[in-house]
């Protein structure tokens, strides 16, 4: 009975541990099902993914306004929602930055900002900056294309949107249209995951 | 005359006047060689921009550390990941603004998702990013440092 014991007890150990190891705190893999979150817009209105009930997808970016290259895929996101948004993958792009590290991400700069260019999806705040670590969001920009799995968003491609942060129409691989087309006709993105360099996010250490 | 000569002679005493510093551009494949040197030297090679903000906090901790390090072999490139188009209006200025000493590359390269990888698989992309490497040696960190933790994790490396 003993011997038994000191086993399960073991085996209780050793599987805890195994967990630990195979579970990432890090963020998303592809494959993972996206956990809901509710963030204020810049229109004042509170937005969560299930509110986008006859999407088959999204596409979240977490971007800023300060980041130099967030600025230079800017009209990139704008484009990637007026060609995506009718066909059920809206953009919903999320500021993760603090402001008060970085003032030019603050909430009334992000109001400016989409008013000045006229964006067309959501801008959310992260205000609690408790979003952007459960995706794993490293840097802006940086995209995670979703598909609706039933009730549920699961990701499908995680990294950069094209492989040319200077000029889009040098690119010679548009990651995220490519992973959309794909989702699109029933199959998965070919590649889903990439790396780019960005400006690291804004907290507080 | 004799005045603009005075002045012309004045001029070229100031510290502050810009002697042409050049910034070597290069590819990935141009730059990977400084990443494998072969030598007893501890090599220190900072990921940064001027428009990184946490980048420029950090940069004179790393531009002193041949100086802290004198008489020890230390070796400093400050690898910037601005533009080839910004490197006359806008890195250079920096540069000569900061009175920076290091020696001063510049990575630009399209395909960062390809290098991005090569360098270290553990790197998101994220600035600022730092590999430290010796003859026995090496690690990549992808966080900021404060001076006295950079002095204190380069010295690891000139101890082992």
């Amino acid at each position: 009975m003993k011997v038994l014991k000191f086993t399960l007890f073991l085996s209780v150990i050793v599987l805890g541990a195994l967990n630990i190891a195979f579970t990432s705190d890090e963020g998303y893999q592809v494959g993972d099902k996206v956990k809901d979150f509710s963030l204020k817009n810049i229109d004042g209105n509170m937005v969560a993914l299930k509110d986008f009930k006859d999407a088959k997808g999204a596409i979240v970016v977490f971007t800023c306004n300060h980041c130099p290259y967030a600025k230079l895929y800017e009209q990139r996101i704008i484009d990637l929602n007026a060609k995506y948004a009718s066909l059920g993958y809206p953009v919903v792009a999320i500021n993760p930055n603090d402001p008060s590290i970085e003032p030019d991400d603050s909430f009334e700069e992000m109001v400016k900002r989409a008013r000045d260019k006229n964006y067309t999806f959501p801008y959310l705040f992260d205000e609690k900056q408790t979003v952007y670590p459960e995706f794993g969001a490293t840097r802006t920009p940086h995209t995670f294309v979703l598909s609706k799995v039933g009730d549920d968003f699961v990701v499908e491609y995680i990294g950069a949107i094209d492989d040319n942060t200077k000029d889009g129409a040098q690119a010679t691989a548009k990651y995220v249209e490519d992973a959309i087309t794909a989702l699109s006709k029933g199959d998965k993105p070919a590649v889903t995951f990439t790396k780019a360099v960005g400006c690291g996010i804004k907290a507080k250490k | 005359m004799f005045v603009h000569l005075i002045g012309l002679i004045l001029f070229f005493q100031s510290p502050n006047v810009v002697k042409d510093r050049v910034v070597p551009v290069y590819t990935y494949n141009e730059f990977k060689p400084l990443l494998h040197k072969k030598s007893d030297t501890v090599y220190v090679i900072n990921f940064w921009a001027t428009w990184c903000k946490p980048c420029i906090k950090e940069l004179p901790h790393f531009d002193n550390l041949e100086s802290h390090f004198a008489g020890k072999k230390v070796k400093v490139i400050l690898v910037s990941l601005d533009f080839r188009e910004n490197v006359k209006t806008q890195l250079v200025p920096f540069l000569d603004k900061k009175k920076i000493k290091s020696e001063v590359v510049v990575l630009d390269d399209p395909n960062a998702n390809a290098w991005i990888e090569n360098i270290d698989p553990d790197w998101s992309g994220a600035i600022p990013a730092t590999i430290i490497y010796s003859k026995n040696k090496r690690d990549f960190f992808e966080k900021e440092f404060s001076e006295e933790e950079l002095n204190k994790t380069v010295s690891n490396y000139l101890n082992d």
